[in-house]
């Protein structure tokens, strides 16, 4: 068997000329994001899923309960946003790896960071417009803290 | 005869299947995110109609699959651990495949732990 060598010829640059350093950068949130969200995730399962009734305890007045605490608020808007920037990297980079034409591409990283922001803005939104005693509800549907 | 290189982390064997494992669980996980910030915004129309949803995740199969959901999110986690300590770890390369076995037993230690409390409250009456 022998090995044959494509000539390029020099200079090897790759096309285009965007050279910074994002691509590093998204290599090092990766890292730093995974390791924030085991302990946000991990937890928030152990929470939701293994405390308590679990997941059939869960229901509007288990939301409320957690998020008339700013400490479960704040972990949820950093676990939602750290999770949708991994995530979508992540895509991302799959969407690189195997749509090849071009215009595939761009269509799927569209659809991709869309998503991204109609998520986010809507997780977001959600964290802070909250109302768990909303007027006019079903008292006991509501947390106990709402019938004083 | 030029041999096939040897010893490459991500070409076959437990360096390929790790990494693969991870994209899958990752692409699994990312749709499941979506949905889940989706159900969870119902709490902003009405109690009921959050409680509605939620109570899809009560059902059996629903219960299987949180299952599943859970195990892929363990092992992307753990699988992310082993990939941090062959970037940052000096002999990090070197270990992959111990570490993979290491990943393998850990997960199946905290699955023995979450399953059997999961599936109770899943299975169970109340």
């Amino acid at each position: 068997m022998t090995a044959t060598t494509v000539r390029v010829p020099a200079p090897r640059s790759p096309r285009g000329s965007t050279r910074t350093n994002a691509e590093l950068y998204g290599w090092i949130f990766m890292r730093a994001s995974g390791a924030l969200l085991l302990v946000l995730i991990f937890t928030h399962l152990f929470v939701n899923l293994l405390m308590g009734g679990g997941v059939k305890a869960i229901d509007f007045g288990f939301v409320a309960g957690k998020w008339a605490s700013p400490v479960w608020q704040v972990w949820d808007l950093v676990m939602l946003w750290l999770a949708m920037i991994h995530g979508t990297n992540g895509m991302r980079t799959i969407i690189n790896d195997y749509a090849t034409k071009a215009a595939t591409r761009i269509t799927l990283k569209s659809v991709t960071y869309l998503a991204f922001v109609v998520i986010v803005v809507l997780g977001t939104l959600v964290i802070f417009t909250f109302d768990p005693c909303p007027p006019g509800a079903d008292v006991a549907l509501l947390p106990s803290f709402c019938t004083a | 005869m030029p041999e096939a290189p040897a010893g490459t982390l991500y070409r076959g064997r437990e360096g390929m299947w790790t990494w693969l494992a991870h994209r899958v669980t990752g692409f699994a996980i990312f749709f499941f995110l979506l949905v889940h910030v989706l159900d969870t915004s119902l709490v902003r129309i009405s109690p009921e109609s959050y409680n509605a949803v939620i109570g899809t995740y009560k059902n059996p199969i629903m219960g299987i699959g949180e299952a599943g959901l859970v195990a892929a999110i363990v092992y992307h986690a753990l699988n992310g651990v082993r990939i941090m300590l062959i970037d940052f770890w000096s002999k990090g390369v070197k270990h992959q495949k111990t570490m993979f076995w290491i990943v393998l037993a850990v997960f199946v230690v905290l699955m023995a732990g979450f399953l059997p409390v999961h599936l109770s409250h899943v299975f169970g009456e109340g």
